[in-house]
């Protein structure tokens, strides 16, 4: 989902105390919380902070397509809503760094492994939002996606990250909410606007597919991340729960999908869909999707034009702290 | 980075009026005017509060967890602080 690189091999298994593993997972299997300071093996911590900080990183970078139209947005209404939500992801990724820094790494270090592409972000950010109608989809699908992996996500056995994960599920919602009903107001407009609503659901319906990662049998993370309870569903599980949700809201608002694979099983209720183009997912997590080297200058430019900002407010509380101390 | 790290506050809030103030998360801020602004922006987007503090998280002292078992298992073994310790006579229906 949002930490897609996860899904490559598995690093380190280093050499923890059996008997501390043992007690370790007898808690994870009680469904105790961990909380920051609580022994956990390394490879926890290793997993949590990447997964959390890349979490956050997807966040902020998520940022980026959506400010594309704020001066665009048809109507002050529209504008103010598009305000609020980038703003909430923002937010989210703020919950998120403090969750990863509980974890003993520090908030400028996560910075620049964004910064310096050593940290990945998801593939489904590097996509351009080519219309208006993009921010109604990407709130309909690239939200519900998320919402769909972050739910369980609330339950997961470490204590920071699942409270985060229920603050930021509460707020999703909304996030979800306005970009469908961006896309039926569209869908009552003329005939241009609905063929804008159908062009970014063509556009972003299979990027939103490969927010869930690589396919079950590709995907390499998932033992110890479910062992661990960081993790409750599977790819493919969630991929499919997904489909089954958002093929009756495609219904609903009156347009296709662009799968000629997706057809309903009657015996398993679920709808059973195409495979997305795998090699376009790696190659966007490589780095070499469409809008990746835009998204990264971005953020970088962004980070070094508040550097100013940054040293002045500390340099004031320097010098309003020496004044206190002096006075 | 030649950039010095700014610094870690711990926020709670009270959500209304008549209970305490909860935890929160935290936030970066160079001070505690600007920690408490950025509070207010990362915490309480939708009303969630009406009073904020902010504390620098340095300042904040914990229990080693590792040594939880001498610092709360006393209690464990004080079971007549609980009222269900003492049967009441049947014929008091309540106390």
């Amino acid at each position: 989902m949002y930490t897609q690189a996860l899904n490559n091999p598995a690093v380190e298994a280093g050499v923890e105390d059996e008997e501390k593993l043992a007690a370790f997972q007898a808690r994870i299997d009680r469904e105790e919380k961990i909380e920051p300071n609580d022994w956990m093996p390394a490879a926890y911590r290793k997993t949590l902070v990447r997964q959390i900080s890349q979490h956050a990183h997807s966040e902020v970078v998520g940022m980026l397509p959506e400010g594309n139209w704020v001066t665009r947005a048809p109507s002050l209404k529209r504008k103010a809503i598009l305000l609020a939500k980038i703003q909430d992801e923002g937010g989210h990724g703020l919950y998120l760094y403090s969750a990863a820094e509980t974890l003993g790494v520090s908030r400028e270090e996560l910075v620049d492994q964004l910064l310096t592409g050593k940290a990945k972000y998801s593939s489904i950010f590097n996509y351009p939002t080519l219309n208006w109608a993009d921010v109604g989809a990407v709130g309909w699908l690239v939200d519900g996606a998320a919402i769909m992996n972050q739910i369980p996500l609330c339950r997961c056995s470490f204590g920071p990250y699942s409270r985060a994960m229920i603050r930021i599920c509460k707020e999703e919602s909304f996030h979800q909410r306005q970009g469908y009903d961006l896309l039926v107001a569209m869908m009552k407009g003329t005939a241009e606007q609905q063929e804008m609503v159908q062009d970014a659901v063509n556009r972003l319906w299979w990027p939103a597919l490969m927010m869930f990662g690589p396919s079950d049998k590709d995907s390499k993370h998932s033992a110890a991340s479910m062992k661990w309870k960081i993790k409750r569903f599977t790819n493919d599980e969630l991929r499919q729960k997904f489909v089954d949700a958002t093929v009756p809201q495609a219904k609903v608002l009156g347009i296709s999908l662009p799968d000629i694979d997706l057809k309903l099983n009657e015996e398993t209720g679920h709808w059973e869909h195409g495979e997305p183009d795998w090699d376009e997912f790696y190659n966007t997590i490589q780095g070499n999707g469409i809008c990746n080297k835009q998204r990264m200058k971005d953020r970088i430019k962004a980070h070094e034009d508040g550097a100013w900002v940054r040293e002045a407010a500390q340099a004031y509380a320097a010098k309003q702290a020496a004044k206190k101390s002096a006075a | 980075m030649s950039e010095q790290a700014t610094p870690l506050w711990e926020v709670f809030i009270r959500a209304r009026n008549g209970m305490s103030h909860r935890h929160a998360g935290s936030v970066h801020a160079a001070d505690a005017e600007m920690a408490l602004q950025a509070a207010r922006d990362v915490y309480t987007r939708r009303g969630e509060g009406l009073s904020i503090w902010v504390v620098p998280s340095a300042a904040i002292i914990a229990n080693d967890p590792d040594e939880k078992g001498e610092m709360f298992e006393p209690t464990a073994s004080k079971i007549y602080r609980h009222p269900t310790f003492y049967e009441l006579p049947d014929e008091v229906a309540n106390m």
